[in-house]
Order: structure tokens, then sequence, then C-alpha cells
């Protein structure tokens, strides 16, 4: 064994002990704030096993998105929603979990059986190391192309799907016939959080809209 | 320019690896009660299934590896599923004054 090697499998011992506890506590913890910052660990150690597979262009666009968007989104949808509530008992609870539980041992000890059964053909051809990032960028302008344009299109849909569900400029009336608009069905009225309660109410906040 | 790095981790621990992140992500999926974490169980699937196919580029497919730029397609995937999701959810969050996912039942029988 050499030292390249020796370092190798402790890195990979690293990365996968803070990959399997950081997703446990993802699953498990009450508070979605740790599960939050946690999910951040588990992606970057995932960013790490990418280095150590000689893929430092993924590694990269794997800390780029979602260290950088993914998971800032997140953050900032429990910020927008994390109120506290009790959440109501449901009948059951711990015999729904052991069955779930049941399962997903289940499906692990299915996938652990064909990991380790199936006769794998390694050793593969000795990789390109550092030209990989060169090869990806051949694939995606030569036979990944159509799936390359095809993901621009699927992103500008998402962004703009994103921004129409999200927005809550809602209108009072139908901009072509000048109907009122069923706000019920859009959005639940409520009175604004900055303004003084007592002067405009809700209803003739709603008229001026 | 092929470089030889010796691969000493055998390709299996990625896999067990991999199986192990998939199945928690599928447990928190069933079991999560708040929708972000939902979110946050679908990511780490996706994760999951990455890991999977950058192992099998490196291992068995180190000349072409085609594995990678599926993995960067399904980055790309994720991000997109994550932004429209966490939309759904904050319009869910406004009708329904909650993130429970017990109360998510409009459309429930």
């Amino acid at each position: 064994m050499t030292i390249a090697s020796i370092t190798q499998l402790i890195c990979f011992a690293a990365l996968s002990i803070t990959l399997v506890v950081g997703a446990l506590g993802v699953v498990l913890l009450p508070n979605i704030v740790y599960s939050a910052f946690l999910l951040c660990g588990v992606f970057l150690s995932v960013a790490g096993l990418y280095l150590l597979l000689n893929a430092s262009f993924v590694a990269a666009a794997q800390v780029l998105v979602y260290v950088g968007a993914v998971n800032v989104l997140i953050l900032f949808a429990i910020m927008l929603v994390n109120k506290k509530e009790d959440l109501a008992e449901i009948p059951r609870l711990a015999l729904r979990r052991l069955l779930s539980g049941g399962v997903c041992l289940g499906l692990f000890l299915l996938l652990l059986r064909v990991d380790l059964t199936t006769p794998w053909a390694v050793p593969g051809p000795v990789g390109i190391g550092e030209g990989a990032t060169i090869r990806i960028g051949e694939h995606l302008f030569s036979d990944y192309l159509l799936p390359f344009e095809l993901a621009s299109v699927l992103l500008l849909m998402s962004m703009i799907g994103a921004i129409v569900l999200a927005r809550r400029d809602v209108f009072g009336s139908d901009l072509i016939t000048g109907e009122d608009v069923d706000q019920g069905l859009i959005e639940k009225v409520r009175p604004p959080l900055l303004l003084d309660p007592t002067t405009p109410s809700p209803s003739a906040l709603q008229e001026t809209l | 320019m092929p470089i030889e790095t010796p691969i000493d981790v055998p390709l299996q621990a990625y896999l067990v690896l991999a199986a192990v992140l998939f199945c928690t992500g599928v447990w928190g999926l069933i079991n999560s009660r708040n929708a972000v974490r939902v979110l946050m169980s679908i990511e780490l699937m996706l994760n999951a299934v990455n890991i999977n196919l950058m192992a099998f580029s490196s291992y068995i497919d180190g000349l072409e590896i085609r594995g990678q730029v599926f993995a960067i397609f399904v980055i790309t995937v994720a991000a997109a599923e994550a932004a429209v999701g966490l939309a759904i959810l904050l319009s869910l969050y406004r009708n329904r004054e909650t993130v429970d996912m017990e109360r998510f039942n409009l459309l429930r029988w």
C-alpha cells in the first residue's frame, strides 16, 4: 500500500462518515434549520467524493449548484414558512414509522445484495484524470447537444414557473373582462403586516387592488 | 495524456454508500411532516443516484466518462425541481397557513 492509496482510503472513510451522519441528521433532527445546515455538509462531502473520483468539474458544479443555489433556496424557504405550529397527532404514527423503516431496510438489503454479488467489469480502462473537463465539454457539444439545449429550455421554464407560482401581486379584477376575480381561489385575504391594522381594513385594501 | 491513478477504494464501497444515502432519503420522504424536509429528502436521493453515476463512470467508463455528463444533467434537473417545488410550497403555505404534509389533503377524496 502506498501513501497515496492510504490517504485515499482515509479521505473516503471520513467523507462517507460525514455523509451518512449528515443524511441521518437531515432526516431525523426535529429542528428544520439544523437539517438545512447539515444538508449543506452532505452536499459538500458528496463534492469531496467526486474529487476522489477524479471529477473536479462535477465537484465544482456540485458545490456551486447545490451548496450555492439549492441550499440557500431551502434556507430562504425555511425563513419564509417557518412558523411554530403544533402538529396534530396522527393515529398509529409509530406503526407507520416502523413499517416504512422495514420497507427502507428491505430496499437497502436488496441494493446491498445487487452491489456485492454482481460481477462488475472492473478494472475498466485507465481514467483520463484531469482531462475529464475537456471530455465533458466535447460530449456536451457533440453527442449530448440535444439534451444540453433541452436542459436550458427546462431551466427557463422552471424559472418562469417558479415566478408565476410564488408571486403574490394578484389582480383584483380580470384584465380582459373587468369582472372581479374570486380571490379565495388564488390567495387568502389577510391584513398586511407592516401597515397599521386599524385604518385600512383588508377588504378596503382589496378594493384598491 | 492519461494519468495512472491508483484506485484502491473498491467500486462496491461507493455503491453501498449510495444505497445507504438513498434509503435514508426514502425514509425521510415517507415520514416527514414538514414539506421542506420532504424536498430535502428528494435532494438526498438525487445525490445518491449521482454518486452511483460518478462511481460507474470513473471505474468502468474511464475514457468516455458519460456518467459525469449524466450527473451534470441530473444536477440541472435537481436545481429546477428545487426551485419549482419551493415555489409550490410557498403558495401552498399562503393558502393553507401550514407546512404539515398531513393537512395538504385538498384533492384527497
